[in-house]
């Protein structure tokens, strides 16, 4: 343990970790733009820096590890006067479009402005101009949003593993890019949208179909319905739809998902999900009511059961439903049917 | 799985054989390219040269079928060179001399042979995995769907045994599941052998425990497995069938003689959230709610019961299935209501003995890994931990045999199937997600560039596909992925389904289809 003193507060805290670490858990709100506790360390934003007492320059919070006997600042004046500075830099040359941006109410960068108070950019000079790569089907990439922290880069070479894309360039022409820029489509991107989840601004956006503001939106937790990973994911419920889905940081993908989890929810609210029960005369199928549906297939069960007995009876059940579903189905068959004839497509 | 996801990234040695894991499993395969990323090992055995070989110390390019002899010849070389765990062994296993004396013929030159690889690496391969202090194994459907498959599984649990890489941390075997809750149908008695929990349906001391628990009479006969099913009923056997949200119109083996089962009932119900292929032959069609529309739960591929919240509330009149299910069997004289799912996962526990310590309020923070005997247990984060479940770690001594179907003069193409990043199942959620019809919009068959060279086959030409069940019409995606005597066919298009060529023999154990072997020709159609 190190004993360590925070703000004129002593605390203990665990050897080894970094201040940002720290503080994170002590509950001291540091502001980071660049920063992923799944990644390695980059201290390319310099907002959390912090001042270390005995030290000439500010430190980087995310890269700095505590060390006993250490007096740190989170909030002094010069601290504050540093990142003003940097927010003051990064919005200079960032639109200023954030009454229509898709992102407002859920940005860091416009977050931390209103902390800071920081009103506009006073660093007149040449803004960035690049077009759009609205190739891929689902996310947009805005390259004059973007602040260059890098976090869509390394989370995709880091977590996701695919390295489609990277940094290039220096300096003031540095940007987010496939490689030879040729664009999101042609490379080898595999739309699983974990860069446009830690994008924190509005560079990476996922294309919606609904317009919604990010206040408006309800976040439920829940399991993706496709693979057997079974992965935690949000979705993001305006009215009665589905509008959206997001990663959760929790076992089992801590924050991953592919492109069906991800981008794979529009057949909920579909025009051809069934409505009603339906029921077949003459070969045509003739919309029902559920009291209709339950008693013609009760009569048929007890018809066919009286002539044929239980075990001219099957049922398939199904690992797409729930256990809950699974074990009521299998429980009919057996209990009420009389039949052990109940299988689903684990094999296939 | 025998261990957790998390546990995939510190794997000293992965061996992935017969799974296409950054397609099929993609958030898995991220976890595998960090392992990677700090020192594992990887080998991978697939008849197609997927993603993960580029990233490979050693990929063999198998031939479809030849699991088992790649897996004797790999322990051949681990028992020749004394490299398997001999402490583990003798103290945790039983037959190893019947292990010895079977993998003895399987020399690397004759499983070579047979696999169609190179010799070398197998024996590279073999001592990777023998000699790696946590080694994992994961496999799916490449190793399953084949009359084999059965045998090919015991194989995969004697490479483990034989390096005792079971029971500890990061080193196991692991099945990777396909659909999000395939682990949670079995558990939860969706087998004809097993009640919830893998009860054996006909074991007296079980029968009377759920004929007390249900209130009912109970049959002690062993049920019928899908493929029995559909021979039953197209014999005229099987009257009635229910089907709860599966559609085996695409995706079970030889669809015209699924069709011709079907349609030869006195009734049939289907139960989804779309009209499917399947349901258009139903007599009732009822509309259920689709997972964002209820509560529940899905239990994943490494045994983590989760829960499913309902953000929405069921699209028009459909209701969510356990309610359908409820208000039917209330008509057929069931004794209990339930106003909640909660409530029969509270009953599910009473009989389940693995669940018996899961309910919703547990459920909250990260779900709970099965076995789960009581409220104060945490759950399981890897099995057999103490010793091999049952006592002793069986090894049972298989030897390869030929696929069912093999290439011929009048069918030379080894035919093989799988699934792809972009579509789920039979697609009839993913057909309508427009992005994902962009990036994969056709069906097609990959055809190797010399084969199709021969042929005179350009890519995106319009090809046939013949089997001795049917034919279907799709498009030629020329590549280098697989072999020259092989095609494969993602098996998600309705209408070019490639399960119209897939052959319906099936495993004598397991009874599952041989999905993954067939002999077909290519016929170029000139236009
Ligand atoms: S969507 Fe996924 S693969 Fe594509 S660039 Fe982003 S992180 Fe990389
Ligand atoms: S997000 Fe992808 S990997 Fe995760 S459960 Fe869904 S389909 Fe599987």
């Amino acid at each position: 343990m190190a004993n360590i003193i925070i703000n004129g507060k002593g605390y203990q805290v665990e050897d080894g970790i970094t201040i940002l670490e720290a503080c994170n858990r002590l509950g001291i709100d540091i502001p980071t733009l660049c920063h992923d506790e799944r990644l390695e360390p980059y201290a390319a934003c310099r907002l959390c820096v912090v001042e270390i007492k005995g030290k000439g320059k500010l430190e980087t919070s995310c890269s700095t590890k505590v060390r006993d006997g250490m007096e740190i600042e989170t909030h002094s004046e010069r601290v504050i006067r540093a990142r003003k500075e940097i927010l003051d830099l990064l919005f200079s040359n960032h639109p200023n479009d954030c009454l229509t941006c898709e992102k407002s109410g859920e940005c860091k960068l416009q977050d931390y402005c209103y902390e800071y108070g920081i009103v506009e950019g006073t660093y007149i000079g040449e803004k960035k101009n690049y077009p759009l790569d609205e190739s891929n089907p689902f996310y947009t990439f805005d390259p004059n949003k973007c602040i260059l922290c890098g976090k869509c880069v390394r989370v995709c070479s880091e977590l996701q593993g695919t390295n489609a894309i990277g940094l290039k360039d220096r300096g003031f022409d540095t940007k987010v890019s496939t490689p030879f820029d040729m664009g999101l489509a042609t490379s080898k991107c595999v739309s699983c949208g974990n860069c446009v989840a830690v994008c924190p601004v509005g560079a990476l956006m996922p294309k919606k179909r609904e317009r919604y503001r990010a206040w408006e939106v309800r976040r439920v937790k829940t399991t993706c319905s496709y693979c057997g990973v079974g992965c935690q994911m949000y979705l993001l419920v305006k009215g009665d739809k589905v509008v959206g889905v997001e990663p959760a940081k929790s076992r089992p993908n801590n924050g991953l998902l592919c492109v069906k989890g991800r981008f794979g929810y529009n057949f909920i609210n579909h025009p051809d999900r069934l409505k009603t029960p339906l029921i077949k005369r003459n070969g045509k199928f003739e919309e029902a009511t559920w009291e209709e549906a339950y008693d013609l297939i009760v009569s048929k069960i007890n018809e066919i059961k009286g002539k044929y007995g239980p075990d001219a009876f099957a049922g398939l059940t199904s690992a797409r439903c729930t256990n809950e579903e699974n074990y009521l189905f299998q429980k009919m068959f057996r209990a009420l049917i009389g039949t052990n004839n109940v299988d689903h497509c684990a094999r296939l | 799985m025998t261990n957790s996801i998390e546990e995939v990234e510190y794997n000293d040695a992965i061996f992935v054989i017969g799974s296409n894991t950054t397609e099929n499993h993609p958030v898995i395969g991220t976890f595998m390219k960090r392992a990677l990323r700090r020192g594992a090992k990887l080998i991978v055995a697939d008849p197609r040269r997927i993603e993960l070989a580029d990233y490979a110390d050693v990929f063999l390019q198998i031939k479809p079928g030849t699991n088992i002899a790649l897996l004797n010849g790999m322990m051949h070389v681990i028992i020749e060179e004394e490299l398997y765990d001999k402490e583990y062994v003798a103290k945790n296993t039983e037959n190893f001399e019947d292990l010895k004396l079977v993998v003895k013929d399987y020399t690397p030159e004759v499983a070579a042979e047979i696999c169609g690889v190179d010799k070398e690496d197998i024996i590279k391969a073999a001592r990777i995995y023998a000699k790696a202090e946590r080694a994992g194994i994961y496999y799916a459907m490449g190793i399953t769907q084949h009359t084999t498959g059965t045998h090919a599984v015991m194989s995969i649990s004697n490479l483990s045994l034989l390096c005792g890489n079971i029971g500890k941390e990061a080193a196991g075997v692991n099945p990777l599941r396909g659909q999000n809750n395939v682990q949670g149908a079995c558990d939860m008695g969706g087998l004809p052998t097993d009640y919830p929990g893998y009860q054996k349906v006909f074991k007296p001391e079980v029968q009377e425990k759920f004929e007390r628990a249900w209130n009912a009479k109970l049959s002690n006969k062993v049920g019928l497995t899908i493929p029995e099913i559909m021979n039953e009923a197209e014999e005229g056997k099987i009257k009635f069938i229910y089907i709860m949200g599966e559609n085996p119109m695409v995706s079970d083996p030889d669809i015209n003689h699924v069709r011709k089962a079907l349609t030869n009932l006195d009734f049939l119900v289907v139960q989804d959230i779309f009209l499917t292929e399947t349901a258009e032959l139903a007599d009732v069609v009822l509309p259920a709610a689709s997972f964002a529309e209820k509560e529940g739960t899905f239990t994943n591929t490494e045994r983590r019961v989760q829960r499913v919240r309902k953000a929405i509330e069921p699209v028009g009149n459909s209701k969510p299935d356990w309610k359908i299910l409820m208000e039917l069997m209330d008509r057929l004289g069931h004794d209990r209501v339930y106003t909640h799912p909660s409530e029969i996962m509270d009953e599910i526990r009473t009989v389940t003995p693995s669940y018996a310590g899961i309910s919703y309020e547990r459920l909250e923070g990260e779900g709970i890994q099965w076995p789960c005997p009581d409220v104060n247990h945490p759950g399981t984060k890897y099995l057999h931990k103490e010793k091999v479940a049952r006592g002793k770690g069986l090894l049972m001594a298989v030897d390869h045999r030929d696929s069912a179907e093999l290439p011929d003069k009048d069918y030379p193409f080894i035919f093989t199937t799988g699934r792809i990043l972009y579509h789920y199942h039979t697609r009839t959620m993913t057909g309508r997600v427009e992005g994902l019809n962009k990036l994969a919009p056709t069906s097609f068959v990959e055809i190797n560039e010399s084969t199709a060279n021969k042929l005179n086959i350009s890519n995106g030409e319009k090809v046939r596909l013949v089997s001795r069940r049917g034919s279907v019409e799709t498009y030629a995606k020329v590549t280098d992925i697989v072999d020259e005597d092989v095609l494969f066919m993602p098996f998600h298009y309705a209408e070019s389904a490639a399960n119209y060529l897939t052959n319906t023999k099936i495993d004598k154990t397991a009874k599952i289809p041989e999905l993954k072997v067939a002999a077909v020709r290519i016929e170029k159609l000139g236009r």
